[in-house]
């Protein structure tokens, strides 16, 4: 659902459109056989290929189309069996052929979708235009020297995904959801690992304003944004910009900028400013790729549960509310645990356990559920000790806070600490007798009628336990005792 | 087709090669001479047939994705007209 | 006998029997080349790894173990990347380039052990058909007008090339042709020269030109040299993705076979209005020479040629000014500063490239610019489909096609220079053949009525270099060319 920009006129809807640039997890480059690790020594990982040098020819990276594909297959697109790579024209320092081979007119993969679930329940269907192959381009150093820029091509040729979606976006909520549903899927295909700090995805924003229901307005292009909250950011303040551009009579020029998460704003780009002439046109080093139906079958029989399918799985067999699934659902490795504690046990509370209890403390120490100091296996031994009443919730609670602290396993922790509940109703009675004996006065008052005293003979009977009564079974006792 | 000197010097800025203003006028001429002789292809009719983009009547190769090449720097820097400390180094783009 | 007056056939014969040794022989042609220094055929001169190159053989020679090519003294058009050796395509852009790597087909050479003599002048980046766009000066026909001494144009752009085989400054050289520049440099320089089909040589290392179009291959005093050489330089390279997967056949063994009831093609459209009448009859004369060898002349129809020209110069150029982009000061060749990063672009570009090559580049440009794509670009591409299939029409009913190679006799170098166009159309011949990727040998036929050599052209069907060949060598056979150029090197 459209949330509107209130401005002075009235309300305005901001139209979004994103093209991520995704790099295809691979160990050599689209069209080289130099190596695409992150952070290797400046031009170490350049080929001729890469460099442009006079007579150098591409050769493509089947991997590389793999990944092409099976992520068009996970975004439910269309897989293109013939696709055409194209030359884009320009000049650039990190761009060392005069050119960058892309995909225009024929990308390998066209139409598909992601669905967004909002978090008032209801969901929203982004299109996917198309995903294209393309080569990364290399670093420019602009902050080394006081008159140079240095130019570093580790990065020139590497695999990229772009991935347009159409301008359904209507919030930056839903930029902000978008951004993060397609990450989470590109990391279940294993396709891209959706690292933004080392720029393996990265977004351009397409932003305009319309008053509801009026034509599209002028859009402007943000570039290179690198995390969900920048991308929130960046097209919030955009939006606003343009709104109040409008509204003091200006008019929106198309233009590339660039978003300054330090000041969080957004400026328009220099180095883009002279209008361009990309003159594409099909490389004549490479020929058609052509694929074949039964290895684009082959590759959609061998794709995993993608997070919609998961997620409709843990409500209909787990009977999760949507919110607990979609919480569950974001991180393979997440969803997995969680499978693992759920197995043979009550899912609710495996995944109130999960998603309440570990998630907190794993935020609280910072750390990925795999290096969790409590393994799946052993919160679901905790869930069992509370099931067969060794532990009462609030022991149990006591308990995992020794794990986390620990590492160690439930069982260990409840015979080392002792902190088996006592269900025998003989001690329970003896501790008991032993707190009435001192409050004669409370007793009296208690039959008098004043029965919210209850509550304090459990405390004390507990306080001498040390917890330990089983509650059920001490207010059974109680009530009896003290009854008149 | 007749090309201006605004045309070509369009053209020039978009190839990124300078020509003296006192050559554009000459150039501009040369090149509508040759656009015009280049026009004749207008007389095809070309309706329905397909552009051909390559005559090597073959589908793409693909090579498996292995690391062969790269880890050279001292070669790929070797022939730069100015390099720093590993890098290509250029005048200083303002971004 | 002059050492350098043998083909590679018979050198290698000589070899093997020990007459001479690869040394000597590699001497010959050192001094070969220094002689012919004034025809500026040589951009760089490498006899250090000549004499290396013919050692090594001289050692395997000796054990009876000889390569194909051991011993065979041969020079590389300077478009061929030879890795530590300065390569420049001809351009100021490239002045010093030392390319870390060898190109394919020049290692295959090496491979099979021919000796470098040195590289080979060419008109800049290969654009020209007269060798007068070389930023390193232009390069002279050994042959001269019966009676006039003015120097002539060797073609283009592998006038290197056929100068120094026609000089005997080099026993063969390789080439490349995008539009010609193998076929019509030879037919000027009375020389064999051949055009394989695309995708026989790799293109991987060798400057590019227009990378739809160009392609790789051997200028040789005769047609079985021709076969020899190609047999070297062909064959897959998986580094270029628009290499053919084929075997390479002994192309030798086609030469000489009989052409009895060959089919042969005489396409009516090669007889464009003004064509010399001395042309007309060499054309003539080839066809009944064919059919005394017992081919039967077919009349056939390519409709679209005279569109052939036109459509190659927009192709070529949109290809060009694309691979032409590299060429921008910062990785390597030259660096004229500016303020700015566009300004160091715009300085380097505008002195680095030639007259030339800024014109095709320019052009190029624009027929790929916003607004002119379809009009020019794509209508070139539609044509070029329509010319090929009237190649594949025209092959249903021959084996091969017989065409002049040149409209014309080499030139004075001066003419033609002011009219791009009038240049242009040398090429007018040759160039539907890149534009169908099919392959193509120019061999001496004759002589124009002043005395300079004229070339026939065969046209074959794609990878059917085999029919070419045969078709070339008996036209040889008949033609008996032995004219000589007034320049040989060595004769005084
Ligand atoms: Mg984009
Ligand atoms: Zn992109």
């Amino acid at each position: 659902m459209a949330a509107l920009l209130k401005g002075r006129t009235g309300e305005w809807e901001m139209v979004v459109g994103i093209e991520a640039h995704a790099q295809a997890i691979s160990d050599a480059k689209l069209f080289s056989g130099a190596a695409t690790a992150f952070g290797a020594e400046p031009n170490t990982q350049v080929s001729p290929v890469d460099a442009g040098f006079p007579g150098m020819l591409p050769v493509i990276n089947r991997h590389c189309v793999e990944q092409a594909v099976k992520t068009g297959l996970g975004l439910d697109a269309q897989i293109n069996l013939v696709s055409v790579f194209d030359r884009k024209n320009y000049f650039y320092a990190d761009l060392p052929a005069g050119y960058q081979i892309s995909q225009y007119l024929q990308p390998v993969v066209g139409k598909g979708k992601i669905v967004l679930d909002m978090p008032d329940g209801a969901t929203r269907e982004i299109g996917i235009t198309r995903l294209h192959l393309e080569q990364d381009a290399g670093k420019s150093l602009h902050d080394q020297h006081p008159r140079q820029t240095y130019i570093d091509l580790n990065r020139a040729g590497v695999t990229l995904m772009e991935i347009v979606s159409e301008p359904d976006i209507r919030s930056a909520e839903e930029a902000g959801a978008y951004v993060r549903k397609l990450r989470s899927i590109l990391r279940y295909l294993g396709t891209c690992d959706g690292n933004m700090e080392e720029g393996s995805l990265r977004f351009d924003c397409n932003v305009s304003v319309r008053k509801p229901g009026a034509p599209l307005g002028t859009r402007c292009e943000i570039k290179n944004v690198n995390s969900v909250r920048f991308v929130m950011q960046a097209i919030d303040y955009e939006a606003r910009r343009q709104v109040a551009l409008i509204e003091e009579g200006g008019t929106v020029v198309q233009e590339t900028r660039l978003f300054d998460s330090g000041r969080g704003e957004t400026r328009p780009m220099r180095s883009k400013e002279q209008a361009h002439d990309y003159r594409y046109f099909p490389d004549p080093d490479l020929l058609p790729l052509v694929l074949e139906k039964a290895w684009v079958e082959m590759l959609r029989a061998g794709l995993p549960e993608l997070p919609d399918a998961k997620k409709a799985r843990f409500i209909r067999d787990y009977h999760l509310s949507p919110y607990d699934a979609d919480v569950l659902v974001g991180e393979q490795s997440d969803a997995e645990y969680f499978e693992t504690v759920a197995r043979g046990r009550d899912p609710k509370l495996a995944s109130n356990w999960v998603t309440v209890e570990l998630f907190g403390a794993l935020n609280k120490l910072g750390k990925s559920i795999a290096e969790s100091p409590v393994k799946a296996t052993e919160l679901g031994t905790l869930i069992d000790l509370i099931a067969d009443g060794t532990l009462s919730g609030r022991l149990a609670k006591d308990v995992f806070a020794a794990m986390v602290e620990t590492g160690k396993g439930a069982q260990a922790i409840v015979d080392e600490r002792g902190l088996r509940q006592v269900t025998d109703s003989g001690a329970i009675e003896r501790a008991i007798d032993a707190v009435l004996a001192q409050e004669p006065g409370k007793i009296a008052e208690y039959r008098a009628g004043k029965e919210k005293l209850l509550g304090y003979f459990v405390g004390q009977v507990m306080k001498a336990t040390q917890g330990k009564a089983n509650p059920a079974m001490l207010n059974e006792l109680l009530k009896k005792k003290l009854a008149p | 087709m007749a090309l201006d000197k605004a045309t070509v010097a369009r053209i020039a800025t978009l190839a990124r090669i300078k020509v003296p203003e006192a050559e554009l006028a000459g150039l501009a001429g040369e090149l509508s001479k040759i656009l015009t002789w280049i026009e004749q292809l207008n007389e095809i009719p070309t309706d329905g047939v397909a552009p051909m983009a390559s005559v090597a009547h073959m589908t793409l190769p693909m090579r498996a994705d292995k690391v062969t090449d790269g880890n050279c720097r001292d070669a790929i820097l070797a022939n730069a007209p100015e390099a720093a400390h590993g890098f290509f180094a250029v005048p200083k783009v303002i971004e | 006998m002059r050492l350098t007056d043998l083909t590679i056939a018979q050198a290698r014969d000589g070899l093997k029997r020990k007459d001479f040794t690869a040394r000597e022989l590699t001497d010959a042609y050192i001094s070969a080349a220094a002689a012919a220094r004034p025809l500026n055929a040589y951009l760089l001169e490498t006899p250090e790894r000549a004499r290396a190159a013919a050692k090594a053989s001289d050692a395997r020679l000796a054990k009876g173990a000889g390569l194909p090519l051991d011993g065979i003294p041969i020079a590389i058009k300077d478009l061929f990347c030879t890795a530590g050796v300065e390569t420049t395509a001809g351009s100021k852009i490239l002045k010093g380039f030392k390319p870390p790597y060898e190109s394919t087909v020049t290692s295959q050479l090496w491979r099979d052990g021919a000796a470098m003599l040195g590289k080979l002048n060419l008109d800049e980046f290969a654009m020209g058909s007269a060798n007068v766009t070389s930023a390193y000066g232009n390069v002279e026909n050994p042959w001269r007008r019966r009676g006039d001494n003015r120097p002539l144009v060797p073609g283009g752009s592998s006038g290197g090339s056929a100068a120094a085989v026609a000089a005997h400054a080099a026993l063969a050289a390789t080439g490349t042709d995008t539009g010609g520049s193998i076929r019509q440099p030879a037919s000027f320089c009375g020389v064999t020269g051949l055009k394989p089909t695309y995708g026989r040589c790799s293109r991987w290392g060798i400057v590019a030109f227009a990378s739809s179009l160009d392609q790789a291959g051997p200028l040789t005093r005769d047609v079985r040299d021709a076969a020899i050489m190609l047999r070297s330089m062909a064959g897959h390279d998986p580094k270029d993705s628009t290499s053919a997967d084929r075997i390479v056949p002994d192309f030798e063994r086609a030469v000489g076979q009989p052409i009895k009831g060959a089919k042969i093609g005489i396409p009516k459209e090669y007889r464009i209005a003004g064509m010399p009448p001395e042309i007309e009859a060499l054309w003539q004369r080839g066809i009944d020479w064919l059919k005394d060898a017992g081919a039967v002349p077919v009349e056939i129809s390519l409709p679209m040629t005279k569109y052939a020209l036109a459509t190659y110069y927009i192709i070529a150029p949109a290809e060009a000014s694309s691979n032409l982009a590299r060429y921008d000061g910062v990785r390597f060749g030259l660096r004229v500063p500016g303020e700015t990063l566009d300004e160091m672009y715009e300085n380097t570009r505008g002195q680095g490239f030639g007259v030339e090559v800024r014109r095709r580049v320019l052009i190029g440009t624009y027929v790929l610019s916003a607004g002119y794509y379809d009009a020019y670009y794509l209508k070139a591409q539609k044509v070029r489909n329509l010319i090929a299939r009237d190649f594949d029409a025209a092959f249903k009913r021959c084996d091969a096609i017989l065409t002049p190679t040149a409209p014309s006799a080499a030139f004075a170098i001066g003419e033609k220079m002011d009219d791009p166009i009038a240049m242009y159309l040398n090429d007018v011949f040759t160039v539907p053949v890149n534009l169908a990727g099919l392959p193509g040998i120019s061999v001496p036929a004759g002589l124009s009525a002043d005395g300079l050599p004229l070339g026939l052209q065969v046209i074959g069907k794609a990878f059917d270099e085999e029919t070419v060949l045969r078709v070339g060598s008996a036209i040889e056979a008949a033609a008996k060319f032995d004219a000589k150029p007034a320049f040989v090197a060595g004769n005084t």
